[in-house]
């Protein structure tokens, strides 16, 4: 079966290989908004943080013989934590101050992460292996599904609508919103809003060190792997706005099968197709698709 | 009487530069230095007088060095129409940059232009004309209207040094004209500047195509220099690089991107051979590798000057010389 003179099958394995990376921009760009949401602070150490994550599964399977499973639960643990220690030790002094200072804080610890991972591992690629339960693939008739990308999909979207849920329909979540919203109103209600930015850091970068592990496997393992996608989730985040955690999702996938598709008709563009439509979207509706001017 | 004694320092700094290389100073780092200064003083304009931090500064300096170099070394054209069409190239760039970026303001200005100059990096990769990974090397010099031979190291450094400080003055110009002090007023508080009857976004235009026009200068500039262009001139680590100078040298002061520019730029030649001193006089191997991950170091000063230093080496001195003078003038 063809459409548009290309075969199916090829069309929905990149169909799928555009979720799989919509499904990284998704997580990575709903923790940005979380985060900016509250702390008003670009994350740009998410990228670095996402790749602690993968590395961190490789060093526990390499070093410790832990298995995926185990790291799926404890890389973002410790990142989290590790997150938890630079919002008390240092974005918690530049609250007061203008927004860029934050961004400025993060890009350098993005240059000190990276350049630490560098100097013991270099930029080469590590290998990482899918675990066992889900390599192969299955055949549907129309295509053949990978498991571990099935897998990933599904996992990012589970992990994507539970934050959802939490923010939007928990209490929880409402005083998270609360806190957004107006912080000082929310502490006068008894709430410990310096806590729940603290918390909510580390469960920001949390979620990008769950990216990692998720994205071992199937990318390669290197110092170097968050920083472009960093800038692709920018892009994302511009295009999306910041103002709605569904918008994020949203735009995040949407984004990656664009840009699957792109890799089917015309590869050469597929590296820069999002930017583009941010060129566009900036045109259009500047303050994004699901965006409020401020 | 203030002026007086500014303009005194700035030409004793001169006179120091234009002596470097009799007193022993290899002319290529320093005209380097220059080239990185002058992209320094580019985009302390945007950062420093008109609040807007732009995180794609390196796509203006990538275009300028590779613009010059292909019609140096391809088409043959005279040096100064090189550097000119460098020039041009990056306030071209600068204005279609510009135009989507100012869209938006605040940490999204900063997004969307690192996001552009990213897209532009990647049409550099895929591009014919870049040379991909390789970029664009032995680049001729040229001469300087058809009299001056450049292939020269000090005859191009007396070039480039009166490059620099024609851009220097034009940017000091530009700082302390009526349409600086409307940027001021922008950066301080830009509902107010609207409601004075200033089109802000005009205003704010004009500043970063200026900022690209001498970004694009300072590449073409480093082409010559250095005979290459690569693209490591357009990567993201580039604009980065240049933020931390300004940071480093203090943003929003004339002299703070320059002595950032030389800081940075020494440091990134020295890394190498500090680590390995390091390794060799503490026994850790680790640190011989440092010279292969600069960024540690780049990224460590950009913590500690983000949270302790934020107004910079010229910004503090500046500010300590206030302090010390105040006293005296109360008594």
């Amino acid at each position: 079966m063809e459409l548009f003179g290309i075969p199916l099958s090829a069309l929905l394995s990149q169909l799928l290989l555009g979720l799989v990376n919509g499904s990284f921009y998704a997580i990575l760009s709903l923790g940005l908004a979380v985060i900016f949401g509250l702390l008003n602070v670009i994350n740009f150490a998410h990228g670095a943080l996402y790749m602690m994550g993968a590395m961190f599964a490789w060093m526990g399977l390499t070093y410790f013989g832990l298995n995926y499973w185990v790291t799926l639960a404890v890389a973002p643990l410790l990142v989290g934590v590790f997150g938890v220690i630079i919002e008390r030790l240092l974005l918690r002094h530049l609250y007061k101050l203008d927004h860029l200072y934050g961004l400025l804080l993060t890009f350098g610890l993005t240059l000190l992460i990276e350049g630490f991972f560098r100097s013991f591992y270099g930029v080469s690629g590590l290998q990482y292996n899918v675990p066992e339960q889900l390599t192969g693939a299955r055949n549907l008739g129309f295509m053949i599904l990978p498991n571990y990308r099935a897998w990933v999909v599904v996992a990012s979207l589970i992990v994507c609508f539970g934050t959802w849920y939490v923010i939007e329909r928990t209490k929880l979540g409402a005083l998270l919103r609360a806190g957004t919203e107006n912080a000082k109103l929310t502490e006068a209600f008894g709430v410990n809003v310096p806590l729940m930015v603290t918390l909510t850091y580390g469960f920001g970068v949390a979620l990008a060190a769950f990216a990692g592990v998720l994205a071992a496997p199937i990318l390669q393992v290197q110092p170097l792997m968050g920083s472009n996608l960093i800038i692709v989730v920018f892009a994302v985040v511009v295009i999306g706005g910041m103002g709605s955690i569904m918008g994020s999702i949203l735009t995040g996938l949407g984004l990656g099968v664009i840009e699957g598709f792109t890799r089917v008709f015309y590869p050469e563009a597929s590296a820069t197709v999002v930017f583009v439509i941010m060129a566009i979207v900036l045109l259009l509706r500047p303050a994004g698709l699901f965006g409020k001017e401020k | 009487m203030r002026i007086s004694r500014e303009f005194a320092i700035y030409f004793a700094l001169l006179a120091v530069v234009a002596v470097l290389p009799a007193l022993g100073a290899y002319p290529v780092f320093i005209m380097k230095v220059m080239c990185f200064a002058l992209f320094a003083c580019a985009f302390n304009l945007l950062i420093g007088y008109t609040g807007l931090l732009s995180f794609g500064h390196a796509a203006f300096l990538g275009i300028a060095a590779y613009v010059t170099g292909h019609v140096l070394k391809v088409w043959g054209w005279p040096t100064e129409l090189g550097l000119l069409a460098g020039t041009l190239a990056g306030a071209a760039l600068g204005l279609v940059m510009g135009a989507l970026a100012i869209r938006r303001s605040g940490i999204y200005f900063s997004m969307i232009t690192l996001a552009l100059a990213q897209m532009l990096y990647f049409l550099f990769l895929q591009a014919p004309f870049t040379g991909g990974e390789d970029g664009l090397q032995s680049v001729p010099r040229g001469t300087l209207l058809g009299v001056i031979d450049l292939s020269n190291d000090l005859t191009l450094y007396y070039v480039v040094l009166a490059i620099f400080v024609l851009s220097f003055l034009l940017i000091y110009r530009t700082v302390h004209s009526p349409f600086g002090q409307v940027l001021k007023a922008i950066r301080e508080n830009e509902p107010r500047a609207t409601s004075l009857g200033y089109d802000v976004a005009r205003f704010k235009l004009l500043a970063f195509v200026l900022s690209a026009a001498l970004a694009g200068l300072a590449g073409a500039s480093k082409t010559l220099v250095l005979g290459f262009a690569t693209l490591t001139d357009a990567h993201w680590s580039t604009s980065g690089l240049v933020i931390l100078m300004v940071l480093v040298g203090g943003m929003g002061t004339t002299l703070g991107p320059i002595i950032g520019a030389f800081i940075i730029v020494a440091l990134e030649n020295k890394v190498g051979d500090i680590g390995a001193f390091l390794g060799r006089t503490t026994g850790i191997e680790w640190f011989n590798g440092l010279g292969e991950a600069v960024t540690i170091v780049t990224g460590l000063i950009f913590v500690i000057c983000v949270m302790a230093f934020r107004r910079g080496l010229i910004g503090e001195f500046q500010a300590w010389w206030v302090r010390r003078r105040a006293p005296a003038v109360a008594a």
